[in-house]
């Protein structure tokens, strides 16, 4: 094997890939070669540093310097200054600023998106290069299987795990061991598992990461899972959508194979295990696991009425355990160092540390994880760096589409399952949308609805036409056509769909609109008595005119406007917008410089 | 892969490729690189240090920087612990680099010879 002074991390997962991280990866090695160090340094793609906002990311070893926003143009620079002659290129560093000295704090493990973490399912992601399972193997992979194969015994393994305090990281949050439980109790010798990768709440990266960053760290977790619930066979369902993701598994799967951590008789105790990718078209209810078992089946992704339950009645009709990536990225760790160790993590009733995709209107979007008894606010204001633009929080949207908004009032929340279900929202599988005083809550709440009605599968008829009706409505308010009594009438009817829908999909999909119902029904409000949008958002809702004291007469606007509503003669009249032609659109207001374009 | 010990000797031998990604070693062997250290011959210096510390597992990192600052003694290699003291060695050569290493880093003994301070002294300047 070659030693190597120097380790060039790029981020290879699909955030910085699509600012051109390979070209980058590319750029090293061409530079490198030039420069004569290609047998000293060696270039690493790499799965996500989490900080998506500032990427694409090169990270270099052993210095411990992480550069942000790298360009292809900047290779050579890095290369020839850091590289050759050891001067860090300080304009590239990723820094943070302290908030009270203003002093640059450069060191990685101080800087403030960093700080309050703690990595355990992604503990290698950023680190290893997640096609190389002798990287996996040196971070101690594929040990906790070992240990699980020739040491323990099926209990123990489900002991262990339920003594860990693990709980579902697809949302639900059931207890990880009772799963295995229920399916290890079923008679028979054919049995299954399935890992699911069907991540499809909108705004929500977090599996996509783990499974791009760290593929054998599932491989092993299912591993583990097949031993302790008897099964031999399993399924990795994920979706197609997941080109980066798809691939790593299927070299990851091949690579375990070769060295046969997979297969016949692993370890050399009569183990055998097989897994098996299923390719997902990307339909949202995919990921419900009754419907989730009919698609690897070949069936029409549709779900069917529980009980029973996959434990006694999965996948081709025999005992299936269904878990998440997330959930199966924690279990090597669990087995490693012990359900004592994972437990003192967490709050009382939710241990381990949960992952979250942090969006919308966040200064450092990317994917954090953090103990769980962390509060919103820790992961909003001291990681995320708060709203951009000096824009005032409104509020954060846990769950998806399932889940519902919180706001400031329950920003000190220590996060847990409970709690969030007790202020009206729940864990979900750990997207994380903010939104400011820009965002209109009706408008959020159309923007979940719509999404639900695409995916309703429309087996139920609460689920396919309740959610339709309830669009209607929404669509209504926002239009200025709402009345009072719809508010009563969504209410009740999201209570009914609630009690009445088949799958977890139906069940969950009226907690946008109870939510922002009861947060911010001020905001319907506004919409149907005063016909107006406070956020600025609903078009139907909103005119445009030009203040005429402030008209400059430089014809900006109307040179912009798409639809040539704008009418005036440049230098001499002052420039007036037809609100029958005006498509809303905004352009006149952000073109022109003296803010004399209005909104109402 | 039949057995734990199959494991543990394939980790054994994977962990050179990542360790330098860890941190937590002991010392920091820093060589200066720049213009003035790679043309003094700083480059088989580094060359010889990574080579060495690799094959004999010595505790520390070994990196780089730019102008150290004392040209006319190039090429320097310093030597952080972990409470960052200090040890600065000059006019190094591989063969001086494996000593270094040998003693400083694997027995914990400054090769006083080596150190800018004796260089100094030697100069008459201290």
């Amino acid at each position: 094997m070659p030693t190597y002074r120097t380790n060039i991390l790029v981020c290879a997962g699909t955030g910085c890939s699509a600012s051109n991280s390979s070209g980058i990866y590319d750029a090293f090695n061409e530079s490198l070669k030039k420069y004569g160090l290609d047998q000293e340094v060696c270039v690493i793609k790499t799965g996500c540093f989490g900080l998506c906002q500032k990427g694409p990311i090169v990270a270099i070893y052993p210095d411990e310097v992480f550069y942000c926003h790298v360009k292809v143009d900047d290779v050579e620079k890095i290369v020839s200054e850091h590289i050759y002659k050891g001067r860090v290129v300080k304009e590239l560093q990723l820094s943070d600023e302290d908030l009270l000295t203003h002093e640059k704090i450069l060191d990685i493990n101080k800087i403030k998106f960093y700080e309050k973490q703690q990595r355990i399912a992604l503990r290698n992601c950023g680190k290893i290069n997640p096609e190389d399972i002798d990287e996996y193997i040196a971070m101690d992979g594929y040990a906790a299987l070992g240990k699980a194969l020739t040491t323990m015994t099926p209990q123990q393994v489900i002991d262990e795990v339920k003594a860990s305090g693990l709980r579902g990281r697809g949302g639900a949050g059931f207890s990880t061991g009772m799963k295995w439980q229920f399916e290890a109790d079923q008679p028979g010798d054919e049995k299954y598992v399935i890992c699911n990768a069907d991540e499809g709440d909108p705004g929500a990266f977090m599996d996509r990461s783990l499974l791009e960053g760290d593929p054998h760290a599932i491989l092993e977790g299912m591993a583990i899972m097949a031993y302790a619930v008897g099964a031999h066979q399993g399924y990795i369902y994920i979706r197609a959508e997941y080109p980066i993701a798809v691939q790593r598994l299927q070299i990851a799967i091949d690579q375990a194979h070769k060295y046969g951590l997979l297969g016949k008789n692993i370890f050399n105790t009569g183990f055998d295990f097989d897994i098996e990718l299923r390719l997902g078209a990307g339909a949202f209810v995919c990921g419900e696991e009754t419907a989730l078992i009919s698609s690897i089946e070949g069936k029409r992704g549709m779900p069917n009425p529980k009980p029973p339950f996959p434990a006694a009645h999965g996948v081709w009709g025999k005992p299936t355990s269904i878990n998440n990536v997330e959930t199966l990225g924690n279990v090597a760790q669990i087995i490693n160092q012990g359900s004592a160790w994972y437990s003192s993590i967490g709050t009382e009733k939710s241990k381990g540390t949960k992952v979250f995709a942090l969006g919308g209107k966040i200064k450092n979007t990317g994917l954090v994880e953090i103990p769980m008894g962390t509060t919103l606010r820790e992961i909003i204001y001291d990681i995320g760096g708060g709203c951009p633009n000096n824009k005032e929080f409104k509020a954060v949207q846990t769950g998806g589409p399932s889940g519902g908004c919180l706001t400031e009032k329950e920003l000190d929340t220590p996060i847990d399952y409970d709690n969030l279900i007790a202020a009206g929202s729940m864990m979900g599988s750990g997207g994380m949308i903010v939104m400011d005083e820009d965002n209109c809550m009706v408008d959020v709440a159309k923007f979940y609805m719509e999404f639900i009605c695409d995916e309703s599968c429309g087996k139920c008829t609460p689920c396919r036409v309740g959610t339709k009706r309830l669009l209607e409505m929404l669509t209504k308010i926002t239009e200025g056509e709402g009345t009072m009594e719809m508010l009563d009438e969504m209410e009740k009817l999201c209570y009914e769909i609630k009690d009445t829908a088949l799958c977890g999909l139906g069940q969950t999909a009226p907690n946008p609109i109870l939510s922002t119902l009861h947060h911010f029904r001020d905001e319907y409000i506004a919409h149907i008595k005063d016909k107006k949008c406070p956020a600025g958002v609903c078009k139907h809702l909103l005119t445009y005119s030009i203040n005429p004291d402030k008209c400059r007469k430089c014809s900006m606007c109307a040179r912009n406007c798409p639809v040539d509503a704008i009418s005036g003669v440049a230098g001499k009249e002052v420039f007036k917008i037809d609100t029958d032609k005006c498509i809303k659109c905004g352009t006149c207001m952000s073109s022109c410089r003296f803010g004399a374009v209005e909104r109402h | 892969m039949k057995s734990l010990d199959d494991l543990k000797k394939l980790r054994d031998e994977a962990l050179k490729k990542v360790e330098m990604r860890e941190g937590g070693k002991e010392y920091r062997v820093v060589v200066g690189m720049a213009t003035s250290g790679i043309a003094a011959g700083a480059r088989p210096v580094l060359n010889q240090l990574v080579k060495e510390a690799a094959e004999n597992n010595y505790n520390c990192v070994i990196t780089q920087t730019g102008d150290i600052g004392l040209n006319s003694y190039e090429p320097i290699v310093q030597v952080f612990d972990k409470d960052n003291n200090q040890v600065t060695y000059v006019h190094v050569d591989p063969e001086k680099a494996s000593r270094i290493l040998k003693e400083h880093i694997g027995e914990g003994k400054i090769v006083e010879e080596y150190t800018v301070d004796a260089a100094e002294k030697a100069n008459g300047k201290l």
